[in-house]
């Protein structure tokens, strides 16, 4: 494993951003209109709405913890969407680079742009709706972790497809995290789901996590049940992903297209 | 031949075959150190199949490549480390400037003293002026000339070069064809190297090999000028190729 390998990765993303005004404005832009819209009519229902004392709290940590999801897997899928568009895969995979560090390099990306998205959202969130995200406390960090790791996964296994089925493919590196929305229960329980829909967020982390959220805000309590189903789906979820982009790796090499990838 | 008959790449019976079609067909040679080899066919005859199978981009069917005596499969990333590749349809960042790009190349490839190396590769392709320009910017020429100083960054043992002069103008192709014979004197690299340009192929190159799906022939222009009982690569391409 080479440090210097997966600096060049990261390096070669600082660049991209450091002059590019479009790029952060969408680290920025999103989670900030989003924040200022649901975070207003968020108001606007609780003050409409007598007996819903944490909707705005509910609300507001929702939005954020979710947005750190979809970061940690934008992070990694549109990273490699990048290097794809550039024309740039052919010099890296022919670069004595290996796939892990390639990967490491992305996932380290991704962490800073969670990082940097998480940063501005509570920021705004403080001070605009005076909603204090660590008021949560300590118990944020293993879901903000489980989210993180959520994310990557998933963006890992975008990254997959995209490796296997190229352009046509482009579209999941927004779509798939956006899937598992409706199952995760972000802004409401998971009890409201259809008794279906509910068997199936079992097994999503994400939705565990917002679970553990809505409890830690209402009753203070650790939600130690729901940290550790998010962790034991997660480590599984995260090994299946990185199986798989290996798998659809050497299929690649095999089936020749990753010189025509992006074509 | 510039340098000594140190064979630095053995390809032997390398056969690739997409969907039951062989898109390479029992290939075997070698590369000698400071060897300018050039590979010849008609589209589709393989040429790239073949570069992307030596570098590791497409895994063989059948067959074994050493370089530096060593297999690619197991020795990937000490192979590499030693070897660059350019080619006209592979290009590097548009918003990245001349310098980051080279500067993340000199990083993944573990170069000592990365802003001296890039300083240098730039001087030594005549970009060095340009290098706060974003790649975008670049002419096509710019462009290839920055390719190859990519592909120079490591400075490479072997230079797989695909097409390198396509969509350059015959200045700076002639340019880059003496930058590289030059190179090869100087510094004793080895060049496997593609072109459409039968001209350059003979001004180039040491030894030629001429490819569809197979070795149809192997040898230097004069010899195989000779053999063939023709005066120019030209026509030899025709009756190598049985038109």
């Amino acid at each position: 494993m080479s440090f210097k390998r997966i600096e060049a990765i990261i390096l070669r993303q600082v660049y991209l951003y450091k002059r590019s005004f479009t790029r952060l404005l969408e680290v920025f832009y999103w989670p900030m209109l989003d924040l200022l819209l649901w975070g207003f009519v968020t108001i606007y229902l609780q003050r409409s709405s007598e007996g819903l004392p944490a909707f705005v709290s509910y609300f507001l940590g929702a939005l954020i913890l979710w947005d750190i999801l979809f970061r940690a897997q934008q992070g990694i899928s549109v990273s490699f969407l990048e290097d794809m568009w550039a024309r740039n895969l052919i010099n890296i995979f022919v670069s004595p680079i290996k796939v892990s560090e390639y990967l490491l390099g992305l996932i380290t990306i991704s962490i800073l742009k969670v990082v940097i998205a998480f940063i501005v959202m509570s920021s705004l969130a403080w001070l605009f709706y005076s909603f204090r995200i660590f008021q949560i406390g300590l118990t944020l960090l293993p879901l903000v972790l489980n989210l993180v790791v959520m994310g990557l996964a998933v963006g890992i296994f975008t990254t997959a497809l995209i490796l296997r089925f190229g352009q046509e493919a482009e579209i999941l590196a927004w779509a798939i995290a956006l899937l598992f929305m409706p199952f995760s229960a972000v802004f409401y329980p998971v009890n409201v789901l259809p008794p279906v829909l509910r068997e199936i967020a079992c097994f999503i982390p994400s939705a565990h996590v917002f679970e553990g959220m809505r409890m830690v805000i209402s009753t203070s309590k650790i939600p130690v049940k729901n940290i550790l189903w998010a962790s034991v789906l997660n480590s599984i979820y995260l090994l299946l992903a990185l199986f798989f982009f290996l798998r659809i790796h050497k299929g690649a090499l095999t089936r020749g297209i990753l010189p025509k990838i992006g074509e | 031949m510039s340098g000594s008959l140190v064979s630095i790449l053995k390809v032997e019976g390398l056969s690739k075959k997409f969907d039951n079609v062989y898109a390479l067909k029992g290939v075997s040679f070698e590369l000698s150190r400071g060897e300018i080899l050039g590979i010849l066919g008609p589209n589709g005859a393989g040429k790239t199949t073949l570069i992307h199978s030596i570098l590791g981009l497409i895994t063989p069917t059948e067959g074994r490549i050493k370089i530096f005596g060593k297999e690619l499969r197991g020795n990937r990333v000490d192979i590499l480390k030693r070897v660059n590749f350019a080619a006209n349809y592979v290009l590097l960042p548009f918003s990245l400037t001349l310098w980051e790009n080279l500067m993340v190349y000199a990083f993944i490839y573990e170069v000592e003293n990365p802003p001296k190396r890039c300083g240098e590769v730039l001087e030594l392709f005549e970009l060095y002026h340009l290098r706060n320009m974003l790649t975008r910017k670049l002419s096509s020429g710019q462009m290839m000339r920055l390719t190859l100083a990519k592909a120079m960054i490591n400075d490479p043992e072997i230079l797989f070069l695909d097409e390198p002069t396509a969509g350059l103008d015959a200045d700076i192709a002639k340019k880059t064809r003496q930058l590289l014979k030059s190179l090869c004197k100087e510094r004793g690299l080895s060049v496997l190297y593609t072109t459409h340009n039968l001209l350059e192929m003979q001004e180039v190159s040491d030894r030629v090999l001429f490819l569809q799906r197979e070795v149809l022939a192997a040898g230097t222009s004069t010899d195989l000028l000779n053999r063939y009982n023709v005066t120019n690569l030209e026509e030899l391409f025709f009756k190598v190729l049985g038109k």
